[in-house]
């Protein structure tokens, strides 16, 4: 193993298609047309000296180091702004060049700081490389003069100088050793879109400046770290590598957070992570990052973490340690134990949308195979269940229809109940890039998100009441019907017709106009009409939509609406266009195939299938049960009834990230075996009786699948601290209960699902390692993958519009809950917080804020920072609230990453009519000014407390 | 809504609700699917052992879907 070098070819990649021939150094080379000059001498393999290009960025031409001679032209022009023309004759070597670049260096190291051995960039320095390139030998200007690298000079206070700005807890800004070549401010501009960073000043001036001359955690920077990795010198650089040193070798590896599936090089030194990189020819998300998967890994290591296993027979008893045997063995004697007691159908279990396909698949398997019924679910209940139903309904496939690349050739973004900016935000950047280019984008959220305003971009943005989704799509068809804006050549091609025309008649109704939705929707028919219109002639028009869609009692409708928009529009089947769920969790498009859901076998094929089932009866060696299983609520509901009292789960806190708290304290205390397998002693694992300790991403091998349906490796780095991958403890725990699963590796159990899924049918270890990732299906007809789905036809055949009826959620505000309180993410949290609340993200968001309309706080009495109550029918908590126009009055919101806060002691039972997906993202509410906890989070944090108790272990006297 | 017919009463008119636009016949046709196709047998039988019971709150066309549904089963 060895340090992955990527090759900085200095300026990008030029999409033409048009080839150009020249000659550089005497060498024939042949570049598309729009290449720099510097690339195309790179990809021939001559590197020209150069400081202020990266081929993150575009070129700029102002170090003046990349000077090349081009015969017949004056002067010697920067390699990195002259483009490529047919028949230049190039030189990047002569005696002119060697001179003009040696004096170049000359005056950079002349303000520079000589402690190269000290220094943290000592060994990636490319200031060092190119002072050795240029052969400098001597800086004859000597350091007395004025300068920025000196704190005193001549006696004196240096006014230049700059002292360290370290407020960043991930890395540090040092300016005595910055050359000003803004590679740190056009990555913040071009890849990350924030714009946070400028130069200040002129000439000797120029400074790089955070803000208006900020420090870096008080300006607008979002600690992407692109700034970071931009940087030749050590001006930006990791505290890690500051702490540690350089790294020696790499892994490539995917990020296990969000649904991106950002491609990393874990740098390592031992097995010790140094930094994450994110890789260049990582399809997802093209060398970029954010602050979660570059720098939020601390968790890892975190001292909370259980690494030995625990049980105990009552959640009132403190924890024991004990050894895996006797933990395996209790929880299998438990589980027996129930099934004998209360029925076969009794137990089951959840895998985790965090951990790998292989984890994912093997949890199915041993509850269906090894437990003998179908009770097993996972968190995608909860989140993105109605995309499957909705999507497999209307088009044939649980699953988005793009690549992420695809966002590069879209002209209407339309953009529905997600936030990117703050939840997906490497996806967010690569849209604004294209938004930056002219792309038109228009939100569909009722609040103000990050989406709707930021630099150089302004959505159209139609604010709606939470909860009337169904009513504004439908209005948004009716537009495109009754205008006539309708491609009918495409749906009479491709999807049903008469289903259309009943379609089409039902959405041209009045009843469906925006004006006539306009009173419960409260959104501005002008607006809607104009959407609808750019939508629908605008050009290429995606949908990107999140959690603010799924998580409603019409959760699926919505999904079915906007797969209907797609389809009347003609904009589904190539690039640029589609339908595309942004998912929540690293893996939870790769949970789903898996065959997490209790009516489906992997590869989303129904249980009552007899052939399916054969297969894998034959497989696995086991007569399955034919009927579906229980989901998540449903499992909350069986065990306050008394049906369902054993529960494995993998990987999730349902506890806190499930709706009703006090309805599920209420299901998991009626269990008599909770087996918690987890990093963390999380919420869910209050009520366990068995711990199993889990490991990180870094521990183990396997595969992650992402909202592009985008199957990528995940390469262990570092021993399993708790001694055990996950898919090895499922594997253990399945042979404690007499069920034998034999793998030595997570490649064989790929093996096994690709010979058992049609569309993984060409997915291995080997094809991963050779093409660096697939995007199912993967199979015969698609070797390769298939990055655009539905190209010439639907997979279910016809595409099938189906009617979207706009039927109120019967939660509805009234004299006591009159506002409606929807919640969201923040970017620096991840989800349930369980990672990134232990990692020095606390740093931008310690607690969760309730966001309220300045006039919904005044009628209150309530003040910016104030403690309030917020109550509703399920029940109530207390945090402290956030004054902001961002939500309309009426409306406020919160973040759910702070178990402290449990945003979920509000929210309701009521769920999806299709999958029972919960509705997270209307719940009627009351705020009023409080003193601080309520009873409920004071009596939770007791129990918390007590629950989480570990005996001493006492050592046997010899 | 937590004893239990009450809350598949509930789901059931839910589902129920979703079809009620495509009409009668397709209506009862897509109900029982859903319900056959998601719900676990302990629901069923629930819901089923209500339905046996009078089957009250249950909207017309869901009722006629469980029916339909009981007589395949």
């Amino acid at each position: 193993m060895s340090l992955i070098q990527e090759t900085d070819f200095g300026t990008p990649k030029s999409k033409s298609e048009a080839m150009v021939t020249l000659t550089i150094d005497g060498n024939q080379i042949t570049v598309p047309e729009g290449t720099s000059i510097m690339r195309a001498a790179m990809e021939a393999g001559t590197q020209i000296p150069k400081l202020c290009a990266t081929d993150m960025v575009d070129a700029f031409g102002s170090c003046r180091l990349c000077l090349v001679e081009i015969e017949g032209r004056a002067g010697t022009p920067a390699s990195c702004t002259t483009p490529v023309m047919p028949g230049l004759v190039v030189h990047t070597q002569s005696e002119r060049l060697k001179k003009l670049r040696k004096g170049v260096m000359e005056l950079y190291i002349s303000d520079h700081p000589l402690d190269c051995l000290t220094c943290a960039a000592n060994g990636d320095c490319e200031l060092q490389d190119m002072a050795g390139a240029v052969g400098l030998r001597d800086v004859r200007y000597g350091y007395e003069g004025e300068n920025h690298v000196f704190a005193k000079s001549h006696g004196c206070e240096n006014d230049n100088w700059m002292p360290k700005d370290e407020s960043n807890p991930y890395f540090t800004y040092d300016p005595s050793k910055c050359i000003v070549c803004s590679r740190c401010v056009r990555a913040c501009e071009e890849v990350q879109g924030t714009f946070a960073l400028t130069i200040s000043g002129r000439g000797f001036d120029s400074r790089v400046s955070p803000g208006m001359n900020e420090s870096f955690l008080g300006s607008e920077c979002v600690s992407c770290g692109a700034c970071v990795q931009a940087c030749p010198t050590a001006t930006l650089t990791e505290k890690s590598v500051i702490e540690i040193g350089q790294p020696e070798h790499s892994v490539v590896t995917t990020c296990a957070y969000c649904g991106v599936g950002c491609a990393f090089k874990a740098e390592m030194r031992g097995e010790e992570v140094v930094r994450m990189v994110p890789w260049k020819d990582g399809k997802a998300n093209r060398g970029h990052s954010c602050v979660k998967g570059r720098f939020a890994w601390g968790y890892t290591t975190h001292k909370e973490r259980i690494l030995k296993p625990m049980i105990r027979e009552r959640i009132e008893d403190p924890w024991q340690e004990v050894s895996w045997d006797e933990a395996l063995n209790f929880a299998a004697a438990k589980f027996k134990g129930i099934q004998q007691k209360y029925g076969r159908d009794a137990v089951g279990g959840i895998t985790s949308s965090r951990c790998t396909n292989e984890e994912t698949y093997l949890v199915q398997k041993l509850i269906r195979a090894g437990f003998g019924n179908n009770n097993v679910d996972t968190c995608a209940r909860v989140c993105h269940s109605p995309t499957g139903y909705g999507l497999s309904q209307t088009y044939g496939t649980s699953a988005g229809t793009q690549d992420f690349d695809s966002v590069e050739d879209t002209d209407v973004v339309l953009v529905i109940g997600a936030n990117p900016a703050s939840a997906h935000p490497v996806f967010a950047s690569r849209l604004k890039k294209r938004l930056r280019q002219g792309a038109k984008l228009i939100v569909i959220d009722p609040r103000r998100t990050e989406m709707v305003e930021s630099p150089h971009v302004k959505a159209l943005h139609l604010p709606l009441m939470p909860g009337t989704n169904v009513a504004v799509l439908t209005a948004l068809a009716h537009v495109i019907v009754t205008e006539g804006l309708a491609d009918e050549a495409f749906v009479s091609e491709r999807c049903d017709w008469s289903e259309f025309e009943d379609w089409a008649a039902f959405v041209a109704q009045d009843k469906h106009s925006p004006e006539a939705t306009a009173i419960m929707t409260g959104v501005d028919p002008k607006a809607l009409r104009e959407a609808a219109r750019i939508y629908a002639t605008g050009g290429n028009g995606a949908i990107y939509y999140g959690l603010g869609v799924t998580e409603h009692s019409q959760g699926s409708t919505t999904v079915i609406a906007i797969a209907n928009l797609a389809m009347v529009t003609g904009n589904i089947g190539r690039p640029g266009v589609g339908v595309n769920p942004l998912r929540g969790q690293n893996n939870v498009q790769g949970s789903c195939d898996m065959g997490s859901f209790p009516h489906e076998l992997p590869g989303y094929r129904h249980i009552a299938g007899d052939a399916v089932r054969e297969q894998f009866e034959a497989m696995w060696n086991v007569k399955l049960n034919n009927e579906p299983g229980l989901r998540i609520p449903n499992m909350f509901d069986a065990a306050i009834e008394g049906s369902f009292m054993g529960l494995y789960v993998q990987g999730e806190d349902i506890l806190q990230s499930d709706p009703n708290t006090k309805h599920v304290v209420a299901a998991l205390s009626a269990m008599e075996c909770v087996i918690v397998h987890d990093l963390f002693l999380n919420e869910t694992a209050n009520y366990a009786h068995v711990f199993l300790p889990g490991s990180t991403f870094l521990e183990k091998d396997g595969t992650f699948t992402n909202a592009e349906r985008r199957i990528q490796r995940v390469r262990k780095v570092m021993t399993p601290l708790n001694g055990y991958a996950d898919w090895e403890v499922t594997i253990m725990l399945g042979k404690a209960m007499g069920f034998e699963m034999k793998y030595s590796h997570p490649s064989e159990i790929m093996d096994e699902i690709a010979a058992l899924t049609p569309t993984f049918a060409g997915v291995s270890y080997a094809k991963l390692d050779e093409l660096g990732s697939v995007q199912w299906p993967c199979n015969e007809k698609a070797p390769e993958g298939t990055p655009v789905m539905h190209i010439g036809g639907f997979v279910r055949g016809k595409g099938k519009f189906i009617l979207t009826e706009y039927i109120a959620t019967d939660e509805r505000t009234g004299p006591r809950y009159p506002l409606l309180l929807t919640t969201g993410r923040i970017l620096s949290q991840y989800n349930v917080g369980a990672q990134t609340r232990r990692t020095e993200n606390v740093v931008w968001h310690a607690e969760d804020r309730l966001e309220i309309h300045p006039h919904d706080a005044e009628q209150r009495g309530v003040r910016d920072g104030d403690w309030v109550r917020l109550a509703s029918r399920a029940g109530e908590t207390t945090l402290r609230a956030e004054i902001t126009d961002r939500v309309a009055p009426g409306v406020v919101y919160t973040t759910f990453h702070h178990p402290d806060t449990q945003a979920n002691v509000i929210t309701t039972d009521f769920s999806d009519w299709a999958t029972n997906c919960p509705e997270y993202k209307v719940t009627a509410v009351q705020i009023s000014p409080s003193n601080g906890p309520s009873d409920w989070q004071k009596a939770y944090d007791e129990q918390a407390r007590n629950s989480r108790r570990i005996a001493p272990v006492v050592e046997a006297a010899e | 809504m937590s004893s239990s017919p009450d809350k598949l009463v509930y789901m059931a008119n839910q589902i129920g609700k979703f079809f009620q636009s495509q009409g009668r016949d397709r209506a009862v046709q897509g109900i029982s699917e859903h319900i056959w196709k998601f719900w676990d047998p302990r629901m069923r039988k629930q819901i089923f052992a209500h339905l046996d019971a009078g089957g009250a709150g249950l909207e017309p066309d869901v009722r006629d879907a469980l029916l339909k549904l009981k007589l395949q089963a």
